[in-house]
């Protein structure tokens, strides 16, 4: 693809970045600890050898930790100005905001590494079904996906960080919530706003259900927000 | 090998670069001047396709800058305005990134990381993050990330700003060495680089080109007056004018201030011919007593202040 020329140097270096300065360790270790925490504090209780628990509060968690990594990776280019020197060497947007993209999923995937241990450990407890637990990591990568993708776009409005991850935590936090709100809403609206629900979808794929009806409401929700900061960042020249 | 057609550029109602036409030749070293905010930046960050401009183009070649931008940044090397670098990064690390993106490949690309760290004196920062370093240091990693390529054509904002004497004659140097072979863009308010490095100056206010031509040239050709100062002691300011006013070729005399009976004057006169002899001429026959006489050398900065000064 002529578009894509030199996306694999900028995931190189931004994949590199995370873990150059702390914000890569403490940010899993955060996830881990919350996620390990809310997960096994009601594990024994419920006495079942599934990981449905786990997956249920995965979206919760991502909605914090993942704006929260995308943040920094336009607001701090252009607020230190990098940003002019990375756009006068030969590359395209596209490169820039694929590479960004992908060096974001390849960490939150090795975020989500550690958890499978959970899977392992609880597999000696009792039976587990690895079916959901596969949809679950599946669907994990997807939702994340399309969370980075909304904190890129976020991140591409501002240049300060703060408001960056404030506006992707908002966005990502409608998504999450806005089929569980669905009580306040004219009957008419129903199957819309669930559709819309990232939750929703998260749920049918972490079921072990995998529908291509979810993964073309993840990757749509991909491709509008990368289209967006496109647009953003054309806008910005 | 570049060619400016009629560049304008609008900042909301502001005209920042109002229809520009340039051109500029391969080899040549060119030095854009200009007060604060006459449009050197905007016009670098245009031919180097950071931003689009309101209307006009930019030709690099056979490109222009609508049509091609990823050819004419492969032509370029850009060092922005006080070389905003990632922080976090080694020196290393970063020349190995824009080797990369510059396409510069396996065995090609340590070796030329080694070369631009001997050219740029970075020899002993390249395993330090570029956060740490100081203004120096930084603005040399910006002028190796320019250089990475070879490229063609090499632009440079304001590239000695925050160095120290030092610095900024060695940066000079290496500007020079390259200017030899390359084309060589670079914008800055301190008059004396320019008369050090370029070959040819172009003066910006207000977004217009106010002058174009060779360094000497601009230089000699300053302007159709020149100044002669004098100091006199003993002589009355009215006299003085009286006479010296008479004297052809001077267009006027203006005196200042007078300490114990010494009076300075400034004489403005015709550029195109030497009056000194006949003021001498005219001095002597009085019994006024000269202790200082010279004529002003036009310098780069007259030519700039007359080009650009307000009112």
């Amino acid at each position: 693809m002529g578009l894509l020329l030199n996306w694999r140097h900028i995931f190189r270096k931004e994949f590199r970045g995370f873990f150059v300065s702390p914000i890569a360790y403490i940010v899993i270790c955060v996830f881990l600890v919350v996620s390990g925490w809310f997960f096994f504090s009601t594990f024994f209780i419920f006495n079942q050898a599934e990981m449905r628990d786990f997956f249920q509060l995965l979206p919760m968690i991502l909605v914090f930790i993942i704006p929260a990594i995308t943040m920094r990776q336009f607001s701090e280019e252009i607020n230190i100005g990098s940003y002019e020197l990375l756009t006068t060497m030969p590359v395209t947007f596209h490169d820039v905001i694929f590479g960004k993209f992908m060096a974001s999923l390849c960490f939150v995937a090795i975020m989500l590494l550690p958890t499978v241990i959970y899977a392992v450990f609880i597999s000696f407890l009792g039976e587990l079904d690895w079916g959901p637990v596969a949809g679950g990591y599946i669907g994990a990568i997807f939702l994340g996906a399309s969370f980075i993708s909304i904190g890129l776009f976020a991140s591409a409005l501002s240049r300060n960080q703060i408001i960056a991850f404030i506006i992707g935590m908002a966005i990502c936090f409608f998504l999450t919530i806005i089929d569980k709100m669905l009580f306040f809403l004219p009957e008419s609206l129903l199957g819309i706003f669930q559709y819309i629900g990232a939750d929703y979808h998260f749920r049918n794929i972490s079921k072990g259900i995998i529908d291509s009806r979810d993964l073309i409401y993840f990757i749509t929700v991909c491709l509008i927000s990368l289209y967006s900061t496109h647009l953003v960042l054309e806008q910005r020249r | 090998m570049i060619r400016i057609e009629n560049l304008t550029k609008y900042y909301g109602d502001f005209c920042a670069v109002n229809s520009i036409n340039l051109d500029i030749k391969r080899g040549e070293v060119l030095g854009l001047l200009g007060p604060n905010g006459a449009g050197k930046t905007t016009t670098l960050r245009i031919l180097t396709c950071y931003m689009p401009p309101t209307s006009g183009t930019i030709r690099v070649g056979e490109y222009n800058i609508h049509d091609n931008p990823l050819e004419i940044k492969n032509m370029i090397g850009y060092l922005p305005e006080s070389a905003p670098l990632y922080h976090d990064m080694l020196v290393y690390d970063y020349l190995g990134f824009v080797a990369d993106i510059r396409g510069i490949r396996d065995n090609g690309k340590e070796e030329r990381i080694k070369e631009l760290a001997v050219t740029c004196g970075l020899k002993e920062v390249m395993h330090k993050p570029i956060g740490e370093l100081s203004k120096g240091y930084k603005q040399r990693v910006g002028l190796a990330h320019a250089m990475m390529g070879d490229p063609e054509i090499l632009i440079l904002d304001e590239p000695t700003s925050g160095l120290d004497p030092n610095q900024i004659i060695e940066i000079r140097e290496i500007i020079k060495r390259i200017g030899r072979e390359r084309t060589v863009i670079l914008s800055t308010h301190i008059l004396s680089e320019v008369e050090a490095t370029c070959d040819r100056v172009v003066i910006l206010h207000r977004g217009r080109i106010v002058a174009d031509d060779r360094t000497e040239a601009l230089r000699a050709s300053a302007g159709d007056r020149r100044n002669i100062r004098l100091s006199l002691q003993g002589a009355r300011v009215e006299d003085v004018s009286k006479t010296l006013s008479g004297v052809e070729g001077i267009y006027s005399v203006s005196a200042g201030e007078s300490e114990d009976g010494v009076t300075r004057f400034t004489l403005t006169c015709d550029s195109k011919r030497d009056v000194r002899p006949e003021i001498y001429r005219v001095i002597k026959s009085r019994d006024w007593i000269i202790l200082e006489f010279y004529q002003e050398t036009r310098t780069l900065e007259s030519v700039f202040r007359e080009l650009t000064g307000e009112g």
